[in-house]
């Protein structure tokens, strides 16, 4: 990326004889809002504390705002962060917690108070700047959490899963809340989930990371569509994986359970009686023929789960399952368990994983 | 259920009684210098006495530099060795815990032979010098007490996450430690500085031996010569104490609610 504002180049990171993160490449654009999604120990975590300054790379280089910040300390980097564990200073109040970065750097009384008065507006707290931390819900801490990071205008701002330790209306609303905060103020943000919902909901781009690796980088769209490799498929969404043979490689036949399915151009170069994994979304197939879906396939429904606004349906196909999602309609009753079906899918839509 | 009751009661009341009955007789026993009749002429006495005023002036002041020696010396300790060595801990607290094995007499002739007139750190040379090696002995034997007290007080917040939180927001490790960690840990500095002054007020060995004028030669001094004195003073030492307690108990009610760990 050529204007890139976040730059961290081949970073390593062993502690020991582990490697926790290999050959680490990223370019991050300014204003640009990036997630790290991945499961726990897969590295996402070091690279974040890299960038802040807590962890020294073994080798390579992260510069910031085109300067090499890989050897600087946290407190000359310039950045705001937000902890999962909040870290409000338990002896100072809102306010002052608000103020402590702006102290520190020698602002003015009278402006630090004014930038404080308006973080605390921004975050819709402003009867709150006499209150201490513990006088606050989670949800409060961490909207103050995020104010005292971006008081002092850092060039950077690093969110470590400031959701988790928050219940599940909250983090929905204090997640739009700081998509919104982080558009308005333009700040280039990198932020640190293990929640698919949450990287794709906010991010501009998400880099999907494995075994201290970059897995995939690319939009929500292009991760979740689109998914380079096994791992980001079955990570991000939900995904059926059948198992099929190639029974003609010329026309692009598969064979699946007892049925079978065409599936052009999409076989790679795979030949007859190889075996594949066919990858498809819930969403992708549907209960009974559909137009546009040319793909049927037959079974038997063996679990019928009603989640409110959607029923999934587990439909089997001889030693396969898949599961699919269909709207719920008041009008209609839910299928039932052991009825037969068909179900139908686009071939376009089937990923082959190999 | 009714029998294990009373023997609990009883094990309270025989303890108690061990506690009280001596304090009760010596606070009695203090009160009759005058023949025939309940008195305070004891205390009068004591607190009139110019020695009592100079060797409890001198103990105070030694006890203030104790204090600060041992904040000044057992806080970034506790907290470097909780945030960036907690493999050096067991050691560390060993080391703290030497004090207590170790005899304050055997302290203080090593102290008399390592920084005696003719070592290359005469601290014994002068009076001001015994005074800073009377200060940093001091320090040593309550250490123990000093570094639970702190590292007990480290327990209770997330120092490492909220060193973090101050270091990105531009803190160096001055502004860490007086900003952040120490009005945090203050209460439990408080109770090490309380429990160091009431073992700095009673202790006898190393300013006897050191040859300083201190509160505890003192009590000694008239404890062998007199007959009712020794009694105010143990009970006014007592009450010291006492009072150094419930300073601690009354500070800990103004500790800092921790709010760092989410719920």
């Amino acid at each position: 990326m050529a204007d890139s504002f976040l730059s961290i180049q081949h970073v390593k990171k062993t502690f020991g004889d582990n490697t926790v993160v290999q050959d680490f490449n990223l370019d991050v654009g300014a204003g640009e809002f990036i997630s790290f999604l991945g499961p726990s120990g897969c590295g996402k975590t070091t690279v974040l504390r890299m960038v802040a300054g807590f962890e020294e790379p073994t080798s390579g280089s992260i510069g910031i705002a085109g300067k090499d910040v890989t050897r600087l300390k946290p407190n000359q980097r310039n950045i705001g962060m937000v902890f999962q564990a909040y870290a409000l200073f338990p002896n100072l109040t809102v306010a002052q917690n608000i103020a402590f970065g702006l102290k520190v750097a020698g602002v003015p009384r009278a402006d630090s108070d004014r930038r404080v008065a308006e973080m605390l507006e921004l975050i819709k707290l402003p009867q709150f700047g006499d209150r201490y931390p513990y006088q606050l819900s989670g949800g409060q801490q961490q909207r103050v959490a995020l104010a005292r990071a971006i008081a002092p205008k850092p060039k950077l701002l690093l969110l470590d899963e400031p959701l988790s330790a928050l219940d599940a209306k909250v983090r929905v609303s204090l997640r739009d809340e700081i998509r919104a905060i982080q558009k308005e103020l333009g700040i280039t943000t990198v932020f640190v989930t293990h929640d698919q919902e949450e990287a794709l909901s906010i991010s501009d781009r998400i880099v999907v990371m494995y075994g201290g690796k970059a897995e995939q980088v690319g939009t929500p769209f292009e991760i979740y569509n689109r998914p380079s490799t096994k791992f980001v498929a079955n990570f991000v969404g939900t995904l059926n994986v059948l198992e099929g043979t190639v029974t003609d490689a010329a026309t692009g036949t598969v064979k699946v359970g007892a049925g079978e399915v065409t599936l052009k151009g999409k076989l790679n170069g795979s030949k007859a009686g190889d075996t594949l994994s066919l990858a498809l979304r819930p969403e992708a197939i549907s209960l009974g023929r559909q137009a546009g879906r040319d793909a049927t396939l037959g079974g038997e429904i063996s679990e019928v789960s009603f989640l409110g606004s959607v029923i999934r349906v587990r439909v089997g196909l001889g030693k396969e399952a898949v599961s699919l999602d269909t709207f719920n309609s008041p009008a209609s009753p839910p299928p039932t368990v052991g009825e037969k079906a068909e179900i139908s899918f686009s071939p376009e839509d089937v990923l082959v994983l190999h | 259920m009714r029998s294990g009751r009373f023997w609990a009661w009883a094990a309270f009341i025989v303890g108690a009684a061990y506690f009280f009955i001596p304090l009760i007789a010596t606070l009695e026993f203090s009160l009759r210098m005058r023949r025939g009749t309940y008195s305070f002429d004891a205390y009068q006495v004591v607190l009139g006495d110019p020695r009592f005023q100079a060797t409890f002036g001198y103990s105070v002041v030694v006890a203030v530099f104790t204090i600060i020696l041992g904040v000044l010396v057992v806080v970034p300790t506790a907290y470097w060795i909780r945030l960036r060595m907690p493999y050096l801990r067991p050691l560390v607290e060993f080391i703290t815990l030497l004090p207590l094995v170790i005899p304050a007499i055997v302290i203080v002739f090593g102290y008399i032979r390592m920084y005696g007139s003719n070592s290359p750190l005469p601290f014994l040379a002068s009076a001001r010098g015994t005074d800073i090696l009377l200060i940093i002995g001091y320090a040593t034997l309550a250490l123990p007490y000093m570094y639970r007290a702190v590292d007990t007080g480290l327990r209770t917040i997330d120092v490492r996450t909220l060193t973090e939180a101050a270091q990105i927001l531009g803190a160096g490790w001055t502004t860490i430690i007086a900003r952040v960690i120490l009005p945090n840990v203050l209460i439990a500095v408080l109770s090490g500085a309380f429990l160091t002054f009431a073992i700095v007020i009673g202790e006898f060995t190393m300013a006897s031996l050191l040859n300083r004028p201190a509160f505890g030669p003192y009590l000694q001094n008239i404890g062998a010569n007199r007959a009712y004195e020794p009694a105010a003073l143990a009970i006014i030492a007592f009450a010291i104490t006492w009072g150094c307690m419930s300073v601690i108990q009354f500070l800990a009610r103004y500790a800092p609610k921790s709010a760092n760990r989410p719920n």
